[in-house]
């Protein structure tokens, strides 16, 4: 079944990824018009590069390098998912609801050699619209896409996981390269 | 009973964690708190350890090749209760000179107590995290002065609670 949120936009351009410590990493993205042809093209890019890139499971705006509040996710398929909306791209997306809270660890393309430990929620709502069509919608997840969402709405607003990580010793230089 | 403060830092290598521990533990050095990482391909190991005398315990790693070493007798902890409420401060943009310093600065004009610092330069990425006890009230005031110091740095700061859940 195809989830009602799911990306079917045009095909996108791979773009580059950015990585710490540009500064659009760390500024508060602007709000978007989901109508806006450019946002819908920067939304079909951020597909795309997403999809080329192993072990993507999200990517924000401000990671290529445009500071405003849209990002793709993909978690299908992942060991630690259980809902999954498959492919989505949301504008001007906010957290409204999140319990759960549990730490796990997580990296970033835009941060390619540390991870760290961070607690999120393992159940959010997030309210949204989507590119496009401008629709609003209300996506509840948990688990793997929960965790993915926070992290690119995170982006949205200028923050890493870095500004998010439990303590001194909750960040490790990475090891696996996918 | 002697209670020593030991370090030890060289080229890392397999085995040197089983070598240190296996030469305190033939002097009879029963270790209470240790830790160890590895720094830019640098073993380092800082370790508590009570039974020997600091001339038996220095002889036992002499046997070691290649690593600095320190043995110092310490005086047991006086009061284990940490004081204030706990923080964790992040930090990260380019590296330039003089972050931790000004940073810790910061911290320490509030009043603040690092209980735990870590950095790391991968790159042209510069992080640092430290965990803070800072006097009750402190924290508003001392995360302006943060914010104030990183613009100055160019880095991007947070200053926010630590949790902890008892279970």
């Amino acid at each position: 079944m195809t989830s009602p949120i799911a990306w079917d936009g045009p095909e996108g351009n791979v773009l580059p990824v950015v990585t710490a410590p540009a500064t659009v990493l760390s500024t508060v993205g602007d709000e978007v018009d989901p109508a806006d042809p450019a946002v819908v093209q920067l939304a079909a890019d951020l597909v795309a590069t997403m999809r080329v890139s192993p072990g993507c499971v999200g990517l924000a705006a401000p990671q290529v390098g445009v500071g405003v509040q849209l990002f793709a996710v993909d978690v299908t398929g992942h060991a630690k998912a259980a809902t999954t909306h498959g492919t989505f791209v949301l504008c001007n997306a906010k957290v409204i609801e999140a319990s759960r809270w549990k730490a796990g660890r997580e990296g970033c393309m835009s941060v390619p050699d540390l991870t760290g430990d961070v607690k999120r929620a393992g159940r959010v709502v997030v309210v949204a619209t989507l590119p496009g069509t401008g629709e609003e919608v209300t996506v509840t997840t948990d688990a793997f896409e929960a965790r993915a969402l926070q992290h690119e709405i995170d982006h949205c607003a200028g923050k890493l996981f870095l500004d998010r990580v439990a303590g001194a010793h909750a960040i490790y230089q990475r090891k696996v390269y996918l | 009973m002697h209670e020593l403060a030991i370090t030890v830092i060289g080229p890392d290598r397999t085995g040197i964690v089983a070598d240190v521990a296996e030469a305190l533990a033939g002097v009879g050095a029963n270790l209470t708190d240790s830790t160890m990482t590895r720094l830019r391909g640098h073993f380092t190991m800082t370790l508590i350890c009570t039974g020997p005398s600091v001339v038996d315990a220095r002889q036992a790693l002499s046997a070691l090749s290649g690593v600095v070493i320190e043995v110092r007798e310490v005086s047991p902890e006086s009061d284990k209760s940490d004081k204030g409420e706990p923080y964790v401060v992040s930090v990260h943009g380019a590296d330039r000179l003089g972050i931790v310093a000004a940073v810790t600065r910061v911290v320490a004009a509030a009043g603040g107590n690092i209980t735990d610092l870590s950095t790391r330069l991968t790159g042209a990425l510069y992080v640092l995290i430290a965990e803070v006890d800072l006097p009750a009230g402190a924290a508003d005031e001392l995360a302006e002065r943060l914010a104030v110091a990183a613009a100055e740095l160019g880095v991007e700061v947070t200053l926010r609670r630590a949790e902890s859940e008892i279970l």
